[in-house]
């Protein structure tokens, strides 16, 4: 599905990947974890093509990412930080991604599923972190893509919608579909995620499933084992 | 790219500021007619105002319209789309804009007042064209400068100095050297410096199409002699669409090698 090889970014002077090698196979929750300024986002950009890499081959779903913006199609993407466009209305957002991407009529299912009605005609600028976030949902979930990213999906959600986002990430994994996560909410990973990807100073520490993390660190519990290999490489 | 030029045209088309700029320019028309009474002499009052204001209101609009947006630009660069697209359909989305309000706002008024029975109708339409050319310069010049900078406060800095070089500084230095090397023939040097400026061309175009060029003496003669043929005139236009056409080459380079 997803194919990285000696991916090296440099944003200045700071080098945020180093060499990153990773494969990634088709089905299946993969989270990639790592602290802050791990590089975690500027992986999933280079594999959206946002982020220019300085070497290295990235190739998903067979095609390469360079100069090349076709295998966009095959992908769902949910961004970080929801900013949109201050002045168009939710309902003007929605279309106007369906215009640029093609129709569907899935978005009408997943409006009502996070109960965005009341705010489809207002303007995004007016709306809540939460409500922004939603709307963020209902845009990357309503096109029927192979490969979904979901870069920090919880921010600013209240529990009735994360238990909605959890069941909507198991049945899209039903379907057969890959799904890369990044969060940092443990618990959330812990429950969701088949497989984790940890990233530390810009290379890949560690890829395997969470009970082959758990024995590696000698932790009984998935936050520790994490916690551990930061303790363990910053002290 | 359509479809990007349609939501950036549409997005600008309902801001305010588009609004502001449409009023603006109506307002300067209804009141030079009524304070000139004389078409022609009008247009050359207008000449004056254009020629500084639009350079600058394009500058500014383009770097503010690129700052502002980044949140639907990175919205965008995450779905199938080129980013020459992207690019290129914003940058005409403002520009068409800032073109459309700059002939709305003055076309409206002097229809009214009677320009097609007058003889000034080419020389208004010739302003309007070089207003055009303008907006497309400056608009893509400052497109190049906010995307060479991620720092908001320096953009909106060269943006502004860029546009007090070509109005205000280049004119200075031209004089200065014209003065300084006064014993040499200097009107093809000066035919030269007036041609790599899209300002000054703009401007010595208008003023030559106007028959005021007696003003400028020999200089004059001489820039008559070529401005005032269809050689010059094609000449000019084709050194305006270069003005044009390399900060958008620029764009569609610069973007491509962007990280966002």
């Amino acid at each position: 599905m997803v194919s990285i090889q000696n991916l090296h970014k440099r944003f200045g002077k700071n080098q945020v990947l180093k060499g990153v090698d990773l494969s990634i196979n088709d089905g299946g929750i993969f989270a990639v974890l790592g602290p802050n300024g791990s590089g975690k986002t500027t992986l999933i950009k280079s594999l959206l093509g946002m982020v220019i890499p300085n070497k290295g081959n990235i190739t998903v779903l067979g095609e390469n990412v360079k100069k090349n913006s076709n295998y966009r199609h095959q992908i769902d993407y949910l961004p970080q930080i929801a900013n949109f466009p201050s002045n168009l209305k939710v309902k003007e957002l929605i279309r106007m991604i369906k215009d640029l991407r093609g129709n569907t009529t899935e978005d009408l299912r997943l409006i009502k599923l996070f109960k965005l009605e009341p705010f489809l005609d207002k303007k995004l600028g007016n709306l809540s972190g939460g409500t922004k976030q939603k709307v963020n949902l209902v845009l990357t979930f309503m096109f029927d893509c192979p490969l979904i990213i979901l870069d920090e999906p919880t921010t600013g959600l209240d529990p009735i919608s994360l238990i909605r986002l959890k069941d909507l990430i198991q049945a899209e994994k039903a379907k057969g579909k890959t799904i890369l996560i990044t969060s940092h909410i443990m618990s959330f990973v812990e429950e969701v995620s088949d497989e984790i990807v940890f990233l530390l100073e810009g290379q890949i520490y560690f890829k395997g499933s969470i009970s082959a993390l758990k024995t590696k660190t000698n932790q009984p519990n998935f936050e520790h084992a994490i916690a551990s290999i930061l303790t363990d490489n910053h002290a | 790219m359509l479809k990007i030029l349609k939501y950036s045209f549409y997005d600008l088309m309902r801001s305010r500021w588009s609004y502001v700029y449409f009023a603006f320019y109506l307002l300067l028309g209804i009141v030079l007619l009524f304070l000139n009474n004389d078409l022609s002499k009008a247009v050359i009052t207008l000449m004056n105002v254009i020629i500084v204001l639009v350079p600058l209101i394009g500058t500014i609009f383009g770097v503010m319209y690129y700052y502002s947006s980044k949140e639907f630009t990175e919205l965008l660069l995450a779905q199938p789309l080129k980013r020459s697209s992207i690019f290129l359909g914003q940058y005409l989305g403002v520009a068409l804009s800032l073109t459309m309000s700059l002939i709305l706002g003055l076309g409206i008024p002097f229809v009214f007042y009677g320009l097609f029975e007058s003889s000034a109708i080419w020389d208004f339409s010739l302003l309007l064209i070089t207003g055009a050319f303008l907006t497309f310069i400056f608009t893509a010049l400052a497109f190049n400068i906010a995307l060479s900078n991620e720092n908001k406060i320096k953009g909106f800095g060269y943006a502004i100095l860029l546009w007090l070089c070509l109005a205000i500084i280049y004119d200075g230095l031209f004089l200065m050297t014209l003065i300084m090397f006064e014993d040499y023939p200097l009107d093809k040097v000066s035919l030269i410096g007036t041609m790599l400026n899209p300002i000054d061309l703009s401007r010595t175009l208008i003023l030559l199409k106007l028959d005021i060029s007696a003003l400028l003496g020999y200089t004059g003669a001489v820039f008559k002699q070529f401005f005032g043929t269809n050689f010059g005139l094609m000449v000019s236009f084709v050194m305006l669409t270069v003005w044009v056409l390399l900060p958008v080459v620029r764009i569609v380079y610069k973007s491509k090698k962007k990280d966002f």
